[in-house]
């Protein structure tokens, strides 16, 4: 992303610079305990021994990430292209009709083994389908792609609620939900992962997506930064007249890179149905979607980033839940501040506090800043 | 004159849920005209909602409501407006910022308040705005169908109703017809033009940014102090998004963002009224399909088959005033 600001060192703008954000978001969020009238020391002691005190509070923090991890990845593919994709709250929760369908019409037939790649294709494809949509009307009839992918979070609810109300509700039953599924849909257990370490871990969760999840890391990793297709999605986000006179469809290019997206987002369906609730609930996304902007954002659009904000974030979600427990004031909404905070922060304010470090760095060593400074640049 | 008395009950439910919409447009008009995109009206209208029933819970003043719902949204807008003006961040990661922000300290503070599960003590007499009876209503009322129109539709609503449609030719004025107006446009067109005339482009965003807070508070406190007796939690329920639909719908213009909103004010109004009836030659039509068309609409205007929808040639670009 091209910034009218100069240059620093690579580990100031990728380490201290995102530090400094977070820590000012944190602080603020402790500000807001404070005004609820509890210790926010307390409260963070009390978030941080929810999160990692047991093997299963680990594993829960884990089983958290995994939605994020899928989420954030979606949204900095996007990013990566120059694309804001606000929607993966909407894909996520189409794709879940996909899930649904392929869980429904096998579980009785197939082991899980076989049922979860074809669940993964499902979600992927509809969550990409989901995205196709608004990436072809930017493509073709140049619509606004924020507002485009928010129309679309309103329509895929309302779909569901359509869908699971008069559709996949089974007879006879008042829940708004599917059928449970048979063993056949339940994905494995993580919990003997954290067990060979020798942490009890009961009923977490925390299942095999997880691992899937970080298979996407690596996989976007190699799609945005080591094949041609990821060098156009950044030479497009860089410059779109750049990628335009250097022969890339421009078309092409936003569609491909809103169906990756999207399937990414959709993919984030898998952990919380065929892992955990093994039915397809509403609102089962619960704000995943969402807390991924956050999560790309702090992340910087890179993987490597991604994974640790994700986690930080399930840390968020799960400490949250047991200091609801302990500070009946701090209910999980607290979450939703600090993910707002997150993104002003790291997002909207990121460079806040660059013309001071950048002075700071400026007075200590000239020849880290580079030796002349550019200010501004063809918007 | 049974159908009439429906179609009465209709229009004045379609006039009472609107208003948050129309208040809330016309904010994002200001905003958006001045070249700074808003998705956070939804956010800062619930913080004005909040806000506003606090304040009237505390004071039993509806006045003191509505003035705490207007600071509140305008520190809200502020808060956009010195990420996307002075510090040139990404307007709309600014405006989804302000949504989550809102979202939850509504609900934190609301319970650490008021203890009710994030509601607001329930709201009466003077601390809310009731429904003004305009003279000669309840004498016309048994006349045949002009009475119940001027009963209904025109009188009988709280006075921010009014107040929101007298915005609609007040926006088009000082947009239009003023020289403000003229210099906002400009800014949202070509904010170097603006700057070479010697006008400061940061301050005629902040101020239409402060327009943007002054609406959405109004369009807030109307939710908690006027239409309901009280802040319930996520109460906006999309509505932000909505208006931000209806002012593309809109074109970015004053008087269609007031047909905008009544439409989907009217598609929102005929769900709850016909829900689970059948209509003529269509059969059944789903609830949620109702509540998703003003977004549907939106998409298939946005695709450019009702007319093409053109923003403002400088929306969301910050402004670099040195090269």
């Amino acid at each position: 992303m091209s910034t009218p600001y100069a240059k620093l060192p690579r580990w100031a703008d990728y380490g201290l610079i995102p530090i400094i954000n977070l820590a000012v978001a944190f602080f603020v969020a402790g500000l807001v305990v404070m005004l609820v009238g509890e210790n926010p020391l307390r409260a963070a002691e009390i978030l941080v021994q929810g999160a990692f005190g047991n093997g299963q509070n680990i594993a829960y923090t884990l089983f958290y990430a995994t939605n994020f991890i899928f989420t954030g990845l979606a949204v900095a593919v996007a990013f990566h292209c120059g694309l804001f994709n606000i929607g993966g709250e909407g894909q996520a929760y189409i794709a879940g009709l996909g899930v649904a369908l392929v869980c429904l019409a096998f579980d009785s037939v197939l082991p899980w083994w076989a049922t979860f790649p074809l669940a993964i294709l499902a979600s992927a494809a509809v969550g990409a389908l989901w995205a196709l949509i608004p990436a072809y009307l930017l493509a073709k009839r140049g619509s606004h792609i924020v507002i485009t992918t928010i129309m679309f979070n309103f329509i895929a609810a309302s779909a569901m609620v359509y869908l699971l109300v008069d559709v996949l509700k089974p007879a006879g039953s008042m829940a708004p939900q599917t059928r449970d599924f048979l063993p056949g849909a339940q994905l494995p257990k993580l919990g003997w992962l954290l067990e060979m370490f020798g942490m009890t871990v009961r009923s977490a969760p925390l299942n095999i997506s997880f691992l899937l999840a970080l298979v996407m890391a690596f996989l976007v990793w190699v799609l945005i930064w080591r094949t041609k297709l990821g060098y156009e999605m950044r030479t497009y986000g860089f410059s779109p007249k750049a990628a335009r006179y250097a022969g890339i469809s421009e078309a092409r290019i936003i569609i491909i890179t809103m169906m990756v997206s999207g399937a990414l987002a959709g993919m984030m369906a898998l952990n919380p149905i065929m892992g955990d609730q093994h039915r397809v609930q509403l609102d089962f996304v619960t704000g995943a979607g969402f807390v991924g902007i956050a999560v790309a954002l702090m992340g910087r659009s890179h993987p490597a980033g991604i994974v640790p904000a994700a986690i930080l974030f399930g840390v968020l979600y799960q400490g949250g839940a047991e200091l609801a427990f302990d500070m009946p004031a701090i209910s999980r909404d607290m979450i939703v501040i600090i993910q707002g905070l997150v993104i002003l922060f790291a997002g909207a304010l990121e460079h806040m506090f660059r013309p001071a470090i950048q002075t700071l760095f400026a007075s200590v060593s000239p020849g880290s800043v580079g030796v002349t400074v550019v200010k501004g640049e063809g918007a | 004159m049974e159908l009439i008395d429906v179609l009465v009950q209709l229009v004045g439910a379609t006039i009472r849920v609107s208003v948050p919409l129309l208040l809330a447009c016309l904010a994002g008009l200001f905003s958006e005209r001045a070249g700074i995109f808003d998705i956070g009206l939804e956010g800062k209208m619930l913080a004005g909602a909040f806000a506003g029933a606090s304040a009237a819970a505390v004071t039993g003043s509806a006045w003191i409501g509505l003035a705490a719902a207007i600071l509140t949204a305008v520190c809200f807008g502020l808060v956009h407006g010195f990420a996307s003006i002075t510090h040139r961040g990404n307007q709309i990661v600014s405006g989804v910022a302000i949504n989550f922000i809102a979202a939850g300290s509504t609900i934190i503070l609301g319970q650490a308040w008021f203890q009710q599960g994030g509601r607001t003590p329930s709201l009466s007499g003077d601390a809310r705005f009731q429904a003004i009876t305009l003279p000669g209503a309840d004498a016309v009322h048994d006349v045949p169908v002009i009475g119940p129109i001027y009963a209904e539709v025109i009188s009988g609503h709280s006075l921010l109703v009014y107040v929101a449609f007298l915005m609609v030719p007040f926006t088009w004025w000082v947009l239009f017809r003023t020289r403000f107006g003229l210099r906002l446009r400009a800014v949202g067109e070509n904010p170097a033009a603006v700057d070479t005339a010697g006008i400061s482009v940061t301050w005629l965003r902040y101020r239409a940014v402060l327009c943007t807070g002054v609406l959405t508070g109004i369009a807030g406190a109307y939710l908690s102090v006027a239409q309901n007796a009280g802040f319930v939690k996520d109460m906006t329920a999309g509505k932000g998004f909505i208006a931000l639909a209806a002012l593309i719908f809109a074109k970015w213009k004053p008087v269609p963002a007031m047909f905008a909103c009544l439409l989907f004010g009217f598609l929102e109004a005929a769900s709850i009224r016909f829900q689970g009836m059948p209509w003529p030659f269509i059969g059944k039509v789903p609830v949620q399909l109702m509540q998703a068309l003003p977004y549907i609409l939106t998409v298939i205007l946005l695709a450019g088959f009702i007319g093409k929808a053109i923003p403002p040639r400088a929306g969301g670009v910050p402004y670099v005033k040195e090269r």
